[in-house]
């Protein structure tokens, strides 16, 4: 997770409202057993042309995304499936966070266990981001702020036991074997057993 | 004054939230599919981990594998060397850790959502969770069910429970008598419409009412599958008579004193009078019509005779193109290519017979391809004993081997770019179905009623002309 603590990038626009998994990671991608790779296939039905050709005028594609690793999408990002393909697909092309005014539940559940950031700003900042593609954001986990080129300063709201875990390196998995204690306990004690 | 998202959570947790940690909370069931768990396995195998509860653990296959009929499933013909292997190594890893499978030569495997209520693995008060987004189902139950990620499916699988903040919750009251040749799937669909795909986010859904009270346990699950398309991660209705005469003999229910016992348990789940919800919605059975999306995402619904609305957002407009359809007319106008009849939303036998009641002496329009996808074996065995793949088969469509099929397009069963599709399934979302692919959600009767007619069709017109 190291690189996490302070994102400093451009950004890339994708307004379109409710983007959906199936647009981010399309199933056909789905049948692999390694979640490496998944970048090659990120947005790929919008990406490319139904002849295979880049389509040049999506916003991935135009040369001044290249190296972006902030993302801006219109409300609602990552609605749909479970699909934590979707995750991948985005670090492994090189983003490190997404910037909407909502994002899907699940979606925003496995970015966080994956160090991509889900980060929800207000409406007036939303449209102001998506006005002006390109623009330069810092966005510092530690504190939870993200920063505009003119000095603007906002704070935003995530997840803090993630955050937390994502700053000091705390491995989910291991968090919870260090209540195995209480696990048996529960398990011993309940009143009646599944 | 409790809900009944309180009751059930409250019995799990074994370690409480606090500001700084969510909460660890037991999960009482784990199903496991072939496409979201490898890693996970991966994971453990890495770590040298076994899995916590195999005895809480139930395996299928369903959602990469072929459902073209073969008369062995030696013979399965897997749409790419991809989709073998995650196949192969969910045999393997069920093999490694001791995971009850019912894989290809169990007459009891199907989709995960479908496979788990009719063992009666699906109970009252669990918590039940499985890497894919409509665990929401089980819900119907009474159960706490939602979907997970796979580095979740790892959590589950190495200690058998998640950390979970606790979700708020949102109270759906239905009332009413739903009117002829309304269904399950036009209640949801209407409720979606209504509060949009992100309506539900953050929240649990209680479906309440008169009219959920009236719904056979199949239309229930029908309604709790599409709670995620609303934006919720669960969907749950209070445990009744309905619930318990479902279970009741099912193969994994408890006998005898215990099953008394389960039952007095089971009854004081219901939210208790005068409980607080953090949001309320109704909606009104009795107004409601068959359904139809018109757009890319299951808000964008209206009444089957309604107009397609218009919309100066680009979003709206860019979905309406990728439809190609025109606001201010209805979606009747739309020619259709492919029906699909299936999923973890529709495939149960009571959908199918929704359907097969129509298509009975029809013949699927001249032009039309129609898919029908059993949701399990069971389903399957059951539709074949009432002969119903005899009346689909007469009419013209195909007549499948049980899995997610077309409603996720990845082991093969899709439609072409261009083609509209009529799915009982839960997303129509852009290629969902396949690249350029349009996809109409719709109810079984409605799906059906389009492919007698070969356009979009309101199912009331033909039941009319069967009763002259």
């Amino acid at each position: 997770m190291s690189g996490i603590a302070k994102i400093k990038s451009r950004t890339v626009v994708l307004a379109t409202t409710d983007i959906d998994t199936d647009q981010i990671i399309a199933a056909r991608f789905l049948t692999t057993t390694s979640r490496d790779g998944l970048g090659a296939h990120l947005f790929n039905d919008l990406r490319y042309r139904s002849d295979g050709a880049l389509n040049e005028s999506f916003p991935l594609n135009v040369p001044s995304a290249e190296g972006c690793e902030i993302l801006v999408a219109g409300n609602n990002f990552g609605c749909g499936s479970s699909r934590e393909h979707a995750p991948w697909a985005l670090l492994d092309y090189g983003f490190k966070a997404v910037i909407s005014t909502e994002i899907a539940d699940i979606f925003r559940s496995n970015a966080l266990k994956n160090g991509l950031l889900p980060v929800l700003v207000d409406k007036p900042l939303h449209a102001r981001l998506l006005n002006e593609p390109g623009l330069e954001l810092t966005i510092d986990l530690a504190d939870t702020s993200l920063t505009l080129p003119d000095g603007t300063r906002v704070s935003f709201e995530i997840d803090g036991f993630a955050r937390h875990c994502l700053l000091e390196g705390i491995d989910q998995l291991g968090f919870l074997q260090q209540h195995s204690e209480a696990i048996r306990t529960f398990e011993e004690r309940r009143s009646w057993t599944p | 004054m409790q809900t009944m998202l309180d009751k059930i959570w409250d019995e799990h947790v074994v370690v409480p939230e606090t500001a700084e940690t969510p909460a660890i909370l037991y999960i009482d069931l784990h199903i496991i599919h072939e496409v979201t768990t490898p890693q996970a396995f991966s994971k453990l195998r890495e770590l040298g981990l076994p899995v916590r509860r195999p005895d809480l653990t139930l395996a299928t296959m369903d959602h990469s594998t072929p459902t073209t009929p073969v008369r062995t499933f030696k013979d399965l013909a897997v749409i790419s060397k991809g989709a073998l292997n995650q196949i192969r190594q969910m045999e393997r890893n069920c093999g490694d850790f001791n995971i009850e499978l019912l894989g290809f030569d169990s007459e009891y495997r199907g989709i995960v959502h479908v496979m788990g209520p009719e063992l009666g693995a699906t109970q009252p008060g669990k918590t039940i969770v499985c890497g894919d987004s409509h665990s929401s189902t089980h819900g119907a139950f009474g159960a706490l069910a939602f979907g997970i990620g796979t580095t979740e499916v790892g959590h589950v699988l190495a200690t058998q429970c998640l950390l979970q903040r606790k979700p708020r919750t949102l109270s759906v009251e239905i009332n009413g008598q739903l009117p002829p040749g309304v269904s399950a799937k036009d209640i949801i669909l209407a409720l979606i419409g209504k509060i949009g795909v992100q309506g539900g986010t953050g929240h649990v859904i209680e479906y309440r009412g008169n009219t959920i009270r009236s719904l056979d346990m199949e239309q229930r699950m029908t309604i709790c599958n599409m709670s995620i398309e609303g934006g919720a991660r669960a969907g749950m209705i209070a445990p009744d008579d309905t619930t318990f005469n479902y279970l009741h003999g099912r193969q994994r229910v408890p006998t005898g004193h215990a099953w008394d016992s389960a039952v007095l348990r089971w009854r004081s789940l219901h939210t208790d009078d005068n409980a607080k919800f953090d949001m309320s919605v109704s909606l009104d059975a009795s107004s409601l019509q068959p359904m139809v999306t018109f757009g890319t995402n299951p808000g964008m619904v209206i009444g089957i005779n309604d107009p397609v609305p218009a919309s100066d957002d680009p979003s709206f407009k860019k979905a309406l193109d990728y439809m190609q359809v025109t606001p201010g007319r209805p979606m009747t106008e739309n020619d259709v290519d492919v029906v699909f009849i299936g999923s973890c939303t529709n495939g149960r036998l009571s959908d199918l017979q929704e359907a097969a009641s129509l298509l009975e002496g029809r013949k699927v329009a001249a032009g039309v391809r129609m898919l029908v996808v059993p949701g399990s074996q069971q389903v399957k065995n059951q539709a074949e004993a009432l002969g119903l793949d005899r009346i689909f088969k007469d009419a013209g469509a195909e007549w499948r081997e049980a899995g997610c099929s077309m409603c996720i397009g990845m082991n093969g069963d899709i439609a072409l770019p261009g083609q509209l599709s009529v799915s009982t399934s839960n997303r129509n979302f852009e290629g969902r179905q396949g690249i350029g692919a349009r996809t109409v959600l719709a109810s079984p009767a409605t799906a059906a009623a389009s492919a007698v007619r070969g356009k979009v069709a309101d199912p009331r017109s033909l039941a009319r002309e069967q009763r002259q």
